[in-house]
């Protein structure tokens, strides 16, 4: 039983930054319809910024959050004003090339800039330590996360649900031509909303910088998980997002405890499962 | 004039729909645009919005040339809309549905509240909580009508209102447009059904084919057998 429940802590924490992508890839999904396959490199980048203001400028971890935040606003930015803008008229193909494109230039990107170094995580002081739980020295830094990941979650919530802007942001998904009938300035709302969402990419990455290798690849690498966890969830729905990360974080972590051999691809098992009895996801389609 | 439209021409894709069509809306009436279905009443509504954008002529609103706005300037100026399939935002309450249009208001020249609207449509009130999706033909038509009314607009432009609807609420949508003119909001609507346009409007376009044909005063245009025989009658 101890075992059981250390395991499925850990499998919380990681849920965290499966929760923290796939939010992302949400809010770009659901409300300016684009399935960004670059999303994961938002998250990488938010890493890269984190780690170099951390590392190297010497910032403290709150700063280095901060420093990631607008170093991958401003990309995010530049990516909806300028690319992905012009293809919103487009068919979903369009999308998948233009993105998957940005996935490769962000690739080379940090090559060009970091080089092909590892980030080797490194514990800030603050962080470090562990709490028993179960009798088990459990990291103060990965209850952390899962305060953040909750943190983020309830905030998501208010943001959608208590203000203006979120209810400008769930018109405008399911009814984007009369939103700007009543006055919506749709295409600086996409901007804001794309760039939201790349700050939720940021965070996740920026979090991950203490106890996650980051590389070049990571962009490629976050994205298939966050995939099959907003899929499992439903397509455009952030509760169906945090279920799916708390379901694929937890049940793998469980995995890896007592049927390790089946690890590799209990993902798409679990995957397989939600799409045979419910295609359109868990929370699909109820918005 | 509230509204004037003058020779717009539009498209979709590579056909014609409207093929110079000019009319005229002044401050206070209810005009009336009458017409089979197909014959361009939706594409000259969604025109005049910036939906559907006219390729050429002019759209002028209280003076203001508006033909190359957007959608949400074209509001911000005036123009309210209630589509014929109604778009209401269905993941939002029947009041949030209203708020949020009355937040989006940038107009301070009108005054209208959830209460106005709740005077004007009963129905809303008891609904008021509930998800705009779930709300019937309508009750959404109503609601369509108080989300176009809460931009506090000059202009209210109203497609299908008395589409689908069961005889009693139809009498009560054409009071409801007739309170709503009293308030000062001048009103443009588009209709097939001649009755309901003679008991709510003050005047009548025919469009056919894309091009206005006729105009009256509604009264006239139903005594005038011909013309409801060779434009509208099914």
């Amino acid at each position: 039983m101890d075992n059981f429940i250390f395991q499925a802590l850990n499998g919380l924490s990681s849920a965290m930054f499966l929760w923290l992508v796939a939010a992302g890839l949400t809010v770009a999904f659901g409300v300016c319809g684009i399935l960004n396959i670059a999303h994961g490199s938002l998250y990488m980048m938010g890493a890269y910024f984190a780690f170099t203001s951390f590392q190297i400028l010497g910032l403290n971890f709150w700063l280095s959050i901060v420093f990631a935040l607008i170093g991958v606003g401003i990309i995010g930015f530049l990516m909806e004003r300028f690319f992905l803008r012009r293809i919103y008229a487009q068919p979903i193909e369009f999308q998948l090339i233009l993105t998957f494109a940005f996935i490769l230039v962000f690739d080379n990107l940090t090559k060009m800039i970091w080089g092909t170094m590892l980030i080797i995580p490194t514990m800030p002081s603050l962080f470090q330590g562990t709490i028993p739980i179960v009798g088990r020295p459990f990291p103060i830094y990965n209850l952390f996360i899962i305060g953040a990941g909750i943190g983020v979650a309830v905030g998501l919530w208010l943001i959608m649900e208590r203000t203006w802007w979120g209810k400008k942001l769930r018109a405008a998904a399911s009814e984007r031509e009369m939103a700007n009938a009543i006055g919506i300035n749709i295409p600086a709302l996409f901007t804001a909303a794309f760039v939201f969402a790349a700050l939720l990419a940021a965070i996740g990455g920026a979090l991950s910088t203490p106890i996650r290798v980051c590389d070049s690849g990571v962009g490629g690498a976050v994205i298939i998980p966050a995939f099959v966890v907003t899929v499992i969830g439903g397509l455009g729905s952030l509760k169906g997002a945090f279920v799916g990360a708390l379901i694929i974080g937890v049940i793998s972590s469980l995995c890896t405890l007592y049927i390790p051999f089946i690890e590799l691809f209990i993902l798409y098992l679990i995957m397989a499962v939600v799409l045979i009895i419910r295609p359109q996801g868990l929370f699909g389609g109820e918005r | 004039m509230v509204l004037e439209v003058i020779n717009i021409v539009t498209l979709y894709g590579q056909s014609l729909i409207l093929d110079g069509v000019s009319l005229e809306v002044g401050k206070g009436e209810v005009v009336a645009l009458l017409g089979r279905n197909g014959a361009g009443k939706t594409t000259t509504m969604r025109s005049i919005m910036g939906l559907t954008p006219a390729r050429s002529g002019s759209i002028k609103l209280l003076g203001i040339e508006i033909i190359s706005k957007l959608p949400f300037q074209i509001a911000a100026l005036g123009i309210g809309y209630a589509p014929d399939d109604r778009r209401i935002f269905p993941d939002l309450t029947t009041e949030e549905n209203l708020l949020l249009a009355g937040h989006l208001s940038k107009r301070t020249n009108g005054d209208w509240s959830v209460k106005k609207i709740y005077n004007l449509f009963p129905t809303l009130k008891d609904l008021r909580y509930r998800k705009g999706g779930f709300l019937s033909g309508g009750e959404q038509k109503m609601l369509a009508t108080g989300r176009a009314l809460m931009t506090n607009p000059a202009l209210v432009l109203i497609d299908e209102p008395s589409e689908g609807l069961a005889p009693l609420v139809v009498a009560a949508l054409s009071k409801a447009i007739r309170e709503i003119r009293d308030t000062g909001v001048t009103v443009f609507l588009a209709d097939q059904n001649v009755r309901f346009c003679r008991k709510t409007a003050d005047r009548g376009y025919i469009i056919e084919k894309g091009t206005i044909r006729y105009q009256d005063e509604m009264k006239n245009i139903l005594e005038n057998e011909e013309i409801v025989k060779k434009y509208l009658a099914v």
